[in-house]
C-alpha cells in the first residue's frame, strides 16, 4: 500500500463515520455547531496521532497479553492532555463540548487505528494513518454539523446567515435532528457508494472493533 | 445522615427518563444500534450495561473523594475512571465465569464491550461535574442504567417491525434504523417537563 493510499484511505474509502459506523456518540452530540465540530475532530486527531505514535514505536515493547489495558491508559493520557490544552488556549470551545471531551478516552475508533494498524506497522505510516482518520472524522462531524447548524440555527460557524436565522428549524439542533442528519446522509452516502455490509447490517460481526472484544 | 428521598427520585427519574442517556444525550449509541437486532441480546446487554453503571459508579465516587480530591489529582480523573472501569469488568467476568455459569452465558458477551461503552465513563464522570453524594451518585447511576435498558428494548421491539418495511433501496439498513432511534427520540420529548409537575420544582 502506497503512503497516499494510507493517507486518503481514512477520509474516503474507510470513513469512520460514514463507511465504518464508530464513534457515533460524539458524532451526534456536538455537532450542533459547526465551530464545536471542528474542536472536537481535531482533539480528537491530536489524541488518535499521539496514541498511534507511541503504539508504532512501542508496538514491540508491549507484550502482546496486556497490549490493551496498555492501549486504554495511552489514549486516556492523550485524552487528558488534549482536554488540558484546549481548557487553556480555547475555553468556550471547552465549555460547550462539556463532558464529550474526556469521553474521547473511551472512543473506539482510536482503540481501532491502535489495534489494527498502529500495533502492526511503522511509526511514518501509523502518523499518515492517524492523519488521514482524523481529518476523515473532523470532516464528517463538520458536514453534519453545519447542516444542522445552517438549518437548525440559521448560522454557520457562528455567522448568521439572513433569511434562515428568522426562519429555522429547532428540530435539527436537538437530539432526534442528529439522528434524522445522520440517517440522510448515510442514505446519500448508500445511494452513490457501493454495497457496504456494516451499513446494512449493524451488529458486532461487522464491527471493526470486534477484535479488541474478543468476539470474532 | 437525612436522606432526601424526594430528591433522590428526581434523579432517578431525570437520569432514566427526562435526560435519557442514549435518546437525549447520545451517549452509548454504539451498543444501542449494534446489540438490538433480537430482544434476547438487547435485554442481556441492557442488564450488563446496568450492572456495569451501578458498580463503576460506586466505586469511582470514593476514589473521586478520597483519593483524587486530597491529593489534587484531579486531572487524572479520565485516565483512573477508565482504568477502573477496565479493571471492573475484567474482575466481574472472572468471577462471573467461576460461581455462575449461566449469567456468564446471557452477559459475558457484552462486558468486553464495556470498556470502550462512553456511556458507563460518562455516568461517572457527570456523577463528580454535578457534585453529588455517595447515594446520589448511586441513584443516578442506576437511573442511568434503568433508562438505557429501557430505550434498549422499546428500540429492539420496534427495530423488529422494521424488518419487514420496505423503504427506498437508499434508506435500507442503517438509515432506517436512525430514523426510527430518531422518532423514540422524538418520544422521549414527551417526557420534559413530567418532573417538574409531579415533584414541583
Amino acid at each position: 500500500m502506497t503512503k497516499l493510499n494510507i493517507l486518503t484511505r481514512g477520509i474516503i474509502k474507510e470513513n469512520p463515520v460514514f463507511m465504518l459506523l464508530l464513534g457515533l456518540c460524539p458524532v451526534l452530540a456536538v455537532t450542533t455547531q459547526a465551530e464545536n465540530a471542528i474542536g472536537m475532530g481535531l482533539a480528537t486527531t491530536f489524541v488518535l496521532l499521539g496514541s498511534n505514535i507511541v503504539i508504532s514505536i512501542l508496538r514491540k515493547i508491549i507484550p502482546n497479553r496486556v497490549r490493551i489495558p496498555c492501549y486504554i491508559v495511552l489514549i486516556a493520557s492523550f485524552t487528558v492532555l488534549a482536554k488540558m490544552i484546549i481548557e487553556a488556549y480555547a475555553y468556550p470551545i471547552y465549555q460547550s463540548l462539556g463532558i464529550f471531551l474526556p469521553l474521547i478516552a473511551a472512543n473506539c475508533i482510536i482503540f481501532a487505528r491502535a489495534e489494527i494498524f498502529a500495533n502492526k506497522n511503522g511509526s511514518i505510516n501509523s502518523i499518515l494513518d492517524a492523519l488521514g482518520f482524523g481529518a476523515g472524522f473532523t470532516l464528517a462531524l463538520l458536514a453534519i454539523a453545519s447542516i444542522r447548524e445552517i438549518f437548525g440555527n440559521g448560522s454557520w460557524f457562528g455567522v448568521e446567515i439572513p433569511w434562515l436565522t428568522n426562519n429555522s428549524a429547532m428540530i435539527f439542533t436537538l437530539a432526534p435532528g442528529g439522528f434524522i442528519v445522520l440517517a440522510c446522509l448515510l442514505a446519500v452516502v448508500n445511494k452513490i457508494s457501493k454495497d457496504n455490509e456494516r451499513r446494512k447490517n449493524i451488529d458486532c460481526k461487522t464491527c471493526p472493533n470486534a477484535c479488541i472484544c474478543g468476539r470474532t | 445522615m437525612d436522606i432526601d428521598f424526594r430528591a433522590l427520585v428526581v434523579i432517578m427519574m431525570s437520569a432514566a427518563l427526562v435526560n435519557n442517556y442514549v435518546l437525549r444525550q447520545f451517549l452509548g449509541v454504539c451498543p444501542f444500534l449494534g446489540v438490538s437486532k433480537d430482544l434476547k441480546s438487547s435485554v442481556g446487554m441492557g442488564f450488563a450495561v446496568m450492572f456495569v453503571m451501578l458498580l463503576a459508579a460506586s466505586v469511582t465516587w470514593p476514589i473521586q473523594v478520597f483519593l483524587l480530591d486530597t491529593n489534587d489529582l484531579r486531572f487524572m480523573q479520565t485516565v483512573v475512571f477508565i482504568l477502573v472501569i477496565a479493571t471492573l469488568v475484567q474482575l466481574v467476568e472472572v468471577i462471573l465465569k467461576k460461581y455462575s455459569p449461566s449469567l456468564f452465558e446471557s452477559l459475558g458477551v457484552y462486558l468486553p464491550l464495556m470498556t470502550t461503552n462512553c456511556a458507563v465513563l460518562a455516568v461517572t464522570i457527570s456523577n463528580i461535574n454535578n457534585g453529588y453524594t455517595y447515594i446520589e451518585a448511586v441513584v443516578s447511576a442506576l437511573g442511568a442504567g434503568l433508562g438505557f435498558f429501557l430505550a434498549m428494548v422499546i428500540f429492539t421491539g420496534v427495530r423488529e417491525h422494521t424488518a419487514s418495511a420496505d423503504p427506498p433501496e437508499a434508506f435500507k439498513g442503517i438509515p432506517l434504523i436512525l430514523i426510527t432511534a430518531a422518532i423514540l427520540s422524538l418520544a422521549f420529548f414527551g417526557f420534559e417537563g413530567v418532573i417538574e409537575n409531579l415533584f414541583g420544582q
